[in-house]
């Protein structure tokens, strides 16, 4: 049997869910001051530098240079061509003279208060916002991921942590509107549409398999975020180099503090392989408790189709990593067209489609 | 695969390569096999194929499927009169086992069983051959790195290369030297096999969980029935009220266990405001016996907790209540006596109940009529059930006599009264009014056609029966696939070069590169370990060690290798004529 019901600790809950979402508010604004001021800040040493007669590549250009120090046995002079870790920076910041931020996404040297406030901001309301997630958890007196109100806010959740936690190794600030962005948008939305009081699980949902497969669900989901907010930023920045490169206005200032596309394709791959496996660990789950409780492991119920077409749509996103002509820009559309499908999938499919999965608790 | 047509070209007649060069098709029948297999082979092939599976398994979410409730397809082509049928010869209905869906699968899967098969081959000779060729200049690698030996340090090339060799062994290198006491002695190392086995043993696993859901369809079968209290299912044919049998089933395959539904107990929300009144425990207690024979033993069924019984699982998937009644027909004789399922309709139980008397004498009797197990009226005279549970159980009923036509031989479906041919006995507009029944109580019927008492209500559930021997497969497969994903994604495969050289004023130079294969973002990583392995070999001095490296090895750029994707390395293999072989990821033309 469950624990009971505590409904004042659900009050309390939702009274930290308003209170997260006020400070996301603020820290969001914060990200958007960021990228305004800091974009005005690099126009304006671009501006100097130009001033100065120098381009923005020569400082990294003198690190490439410094290279031929050592002896060297067949070393052709070529070298600051080879596209190697440490040029590849180079190009990406000589290309027409934009300047992206530091390849590596580690972070500079330069302070951004605005960003740093933003980040200080974000950890305040991920904090309020854990204490609403578990006291919602201590309310319903089960884990907090039941119901589509409990999805979402549990969700939102995860998507901040999963960012501040990469903030630890790599200056993702840049995606800081963005990912609070969405975050607002799912308290929002799960306040507003799918608003559940705590309540018990349906007997269908009283599984140990709802704590494994559902967790992992919304743990990929959340990097799927991530990956989706870099592809989008990826296309910008593709369609902004080029521009810049055949010599057009950089009209889209901010994206100066936005790495290079390739560096973003990266990354986003990288954490797209993560979250990759973390779905094939949820369509397993899934089927296996399928199996449990209806007693077969698949049946095409829409929630399934719709699990296994995002699971082909980013083994195809894989796939086109390694196929000639589709890295690059289209591979961030399969990885947006994914997110779609995770996002269509949890929204629509939850609602308006009735399947097996009729959990939504509305 | 392309390489082979073109061999083909260069064998045939200069006028015949003519030809072929103009012109694609006059490659001849086998030519053109070899064609349509590379390209069903390709990278590019494999991803329309997943994107167009992932389109093609849409349409099964839209529109009702048969195979999970037929009664809704029918429903559906009904209320869409102009494209219901059209939906239907497209057989959108059936999307998961129709033609096309089937066509796009199996071409992936060939297309797959094509990619895994030459790529298993390669990679096994891959694996037992030695590291490819040192390439002329190891410069152009993505990584570059150079070392300076002192003269005095006393390691002349030769020593070099085969302490760089034991380091790189040590680190789970496959290390080959070459011309060890030439004048430029070297090696090649590579490591990370691991990531293609594990490529292949994820591809291959999928064909495994594939074929095992395919057998399971073959040799499995299914089959539901409902239980009231005190009933007994025999595992048999006859037990089943439905069953679904696979295309190989024997009736042989089936044990002849029993399961009797002694209680069963539903727990109702009584905490929580919004939920109030929902269920949130089922428990049927069962009493087992593996063969009629066998020790009977007492289990629980639950929701998300299906009995094993015999080979099979047996599932809980349904409840409701049984009302007990007994009908006296006009001749006073019992005519039938037990619980009557009642079929789930509203809110909190509200159920319907049919009950068919074909042995009532003279007439043959019906009744269809309500199930509420707390029952409400409103002022405007509507019942409704106010609780899922027994407060105030009622049965209100229409009733019937006449031929109730079961003796046609026409199937009949057990929770509908055809009551076309009756002539109505019972009913609001009726004289004799509805009947409503309170446990215990007895309505009579006009005319002399008899009694129904209400005796009580039991509950009753609905169970599945599923026996499926491709699961375990299935599951062993995709277990497989997993870890054959992570190996791949995770394992890095490198290949490493180490030339070593006397300068002429006696110091030992030493280079290296290292390369990746596939996606690799922690090769400058890897390079400065290796940096760092040599220089404390020979002891050189770390900032001797640094200032030589200062463009690529420096640990504040080792992050930058994120910028070396397969892109990246794909340039190496395009602009270096390298005699390593293949150097970039494989990547489909
Ligand atoms: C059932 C359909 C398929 C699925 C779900 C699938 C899925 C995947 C996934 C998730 C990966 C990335 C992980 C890894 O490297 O192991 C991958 C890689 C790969 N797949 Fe598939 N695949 C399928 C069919 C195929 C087919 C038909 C081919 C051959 C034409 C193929 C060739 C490859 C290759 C060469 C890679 C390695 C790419 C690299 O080097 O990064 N796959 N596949």
């Amino acid at each position: 049997m469950p624990f009971g019901i505590n409904e004042t600790m659900g009050q309390y809950s939702e009274l930290f869910m308003l209170l997260a979402a006020g400070t996301y508010t603020v820290a969001f604004i914060a990200f958007a001051w960021d990228l305004a001021k800091s974009s005005k800040a690099l126009r304006a040493v671009d501006l100097k530098a130009a001033q100065a007669g120098a381009t923005a590549k020569v400082p990294v250009a003198a690190g490439v240079g410094a290279g031929s120090a050592g002896g060297r046995l067949s070393g052709p002079a070529d070298r600051a061509e080879r596209p190697s870790s440490s040029t590849a920076k180079a190009n990406a910041a000589g290309s027409g003279g934009i300047v992206t931020a530091d390849g590596d996404m580690k972070y500079a040297a330069e302070r951004r208060v605005p960003a740093r406030v933003a980040v200080a901001l974000t950890t305040l309301a991920v904090l309020i916002h854990g204490a609403g997630v578990v006291t919602r958890a201590l309310g319903a007196g089960r884990v907090p991921w039941g119901n589509m109100y409990e999805f979402l806010t549990t969700g939102a959740f995860l998507v901040a942590v999963v960012f501040l936690v990469s903030l630890i190794r790599r200056d993702l600030r840049f995606l800081g509107t963005f990912v609070v962005g969405l975050v607002i948008i799912m308290m929002v939305a799960a306040s507003v549409a799918f608003w559940t009081p705590v309540g018990h699980l349906v007997p269908a949902l009283q599984s140990y398999w709802l704590v494994i497969h559902v967790s992992i669900a919304v743990l990929s989901s959340s990097l799927f975020t991530l990956t989706f907010a870099m592809s989008a930023l990826q296309l910008v920045q593709s369609h902004r180099q080029k521009t810049v490169a055949a010599g057009g206005a950089d009209k889209l200032g901010f994206m100066r503090l936005v790495p290079s596309a390739l560096s973003l394709e990266n990354l986003s791959y990288r954490i797209n392989a993560i979250a990759f496996i973390g779905w094939t660990f949820t369509l397993m789950f899934g089927a296996i408790w399928a199996e449990k409780a209806w007693g077969r492991f698949w049946g095409w119920d829409t929630k399934e189709v719709w699990t296994f077409v995002i699971w082909v749509v980013y083994a195809g996103y894989l796939h086109a990593r390694a196929t000639r002509g589709w890295t690059g820009t289209r591979a961030a559309w399969l990885s947006i067209v994914g997110y779609c499908c995770v996002v269509f999938n949890f929204t629509i499919v939850n609602t308006l489609f009735n399947g097996l999965h009729s959990y939504s608790g509305l | 695969m392309s390489e082979r047509v073109n061999v083909k070209k260069k064998q045939s007649t200069p006028v015949a390569g003519a030809k072929a060069e103009a012109a694609l098709p006059a490659l001849g029948p086998k030519g053109m096999l070899r064609w349509a297999w590379t390209q069903l082979t390709s990278m590019r092939t494999a991803l329309f194929l997943l994107l167009l599976l992932a389109v093609a398994a849409v349409p099964g979410s839209l529109f009702p499927q048969r195979p999970a409730n037929p009664a809704n397809v029918t429903q559906y082509i009904k209320d869409h009169q102009d494209y219901g049928k059209l939906l239907d010869s497209l057989q959108l209905y059936d999307v998961y086992s129709s033609a096309w869906f089937s066509a796009i699968y199996l071409l992936l899967f060939i297309s797959l069983i094509g990619c895994v098969v030459p790529r298993a081959i390669a990679h096994y000779k891959a694996m037992r051959s030695q590291p490819p060729r040192t390439p002329q200049r190891l410069s152009r690698l993505p990584e570059y790195g150079t070392l300076v030996v002192p003269a005095d340090a006393g390691i002349p090339a030769s020593d070099a290369i085969n302490s760089a060799a034991g380091l790189l062994s040590k680190r789970g290198y496959r290390v080959e030297v070459r011309d060890a006491d030439g004048a430029l002695p070297s090696l090649g190392a590579e490591r990370g096999f691991m990531k293609e086995v594990g490529n292949l043993v994820f591809h291959t696993s999928l064909i495994g969980v594939l074929v095992s859901v395919a057998a399971g369809g073959l040799f499995g079968y299914s089959g539901q029935r409902i239980l009231v209290e005190g009933d007994t299912f025999v595992n048999t044919l006859v037990g089943y009220d439905q069953f679904n049998p696979g295309t190989n089933f024997q009736p042989s395959q089936l044990q002849p266990y029993s399961l009797q539904l002694d209680k069963f107990n539903i727990t109702f929300d009584r905490e929580s405001k919004g939920k109030f009144g929902q269920p949130i425990d089922f428990a049927a207690t069962v009493t087992t016996k593996e063969n009629p024979d066998a020790p009977a033993k007492q289990e629980i069924l639950k929701v998300n907790d299906p009995v094993n019984l015999g080979g099979t699982s047996i599932y809980l998937t349904g409840n409701g209540y049984a009302p007990v009644v007994t009908i006296r027909d006009g001749n006073g004789n019992i005519a039938m006596q037990g619980p009557v399922v009642a079929k789930l309709q509203g809110d909190n139980y509200y159920s319907s109940v049919v009950i068919k008397v074909p042995d009532a004498k003279p007439d043959q009797l019906g009744f269809v009529g309500f199930f509420l197990p707390t029952a409400f009226v409103t002022d405007k005279n509507v019942s409704f059930s106010a609780d899922p549970e027994l407060f105030n159980p009622q049965l209100t009923l229409n009733s019937y006599y006449g031929d109730l036509g079961l003796n046609s031989g026409a199937p009949q479906n057990v929770f509908e009264l055809d009551v076309r041919n009756l002539t109505p006995l019972n009913a609001r507009n009726l004289a004799a009014g509805g009947i409503t029944l309170a446990p215990g109580s007895t309505a009579t019927l006009p005319d002399g056609k008899g009694t129904i008492s209400f005796d009580g209500v039991k509950r009753y559930i609905g169970v599945d029966i599923h026996h499926n021997p491709g699961q375990v497969y299935a599951l062993v497969f995709a277990l497989l696939a997993v870890a054959g994903l992570i190996l791949s994604l995770y394992v890095n495969r490198r290949r490493v070069w180490v030339r070593t050289g006397t300068a002429a004023d006696g110091r030992t130079m030493v280079e290296y590169g290292l390369l990746a294969r596939g996606e690799d973002h922690r090769l400058a990583g890897e390079a400065a370990a290796l940096r760092e392995l040599f220089a404390t070999e020979w002891q050189l001095p770390a900032d001797a060690a640094e200032e030589a490296a200062s463009d690529s090895v420096d640990p504040g750029t080792t992050a930058g290798s994120q910028q070396t994707p397969s892109r990246t390395s794909d340039n190496v293999a395009g602009s270096v004529s390298t005699p390593a072989g293949p150097t970039g990821p494989e990547k489909d033309q």
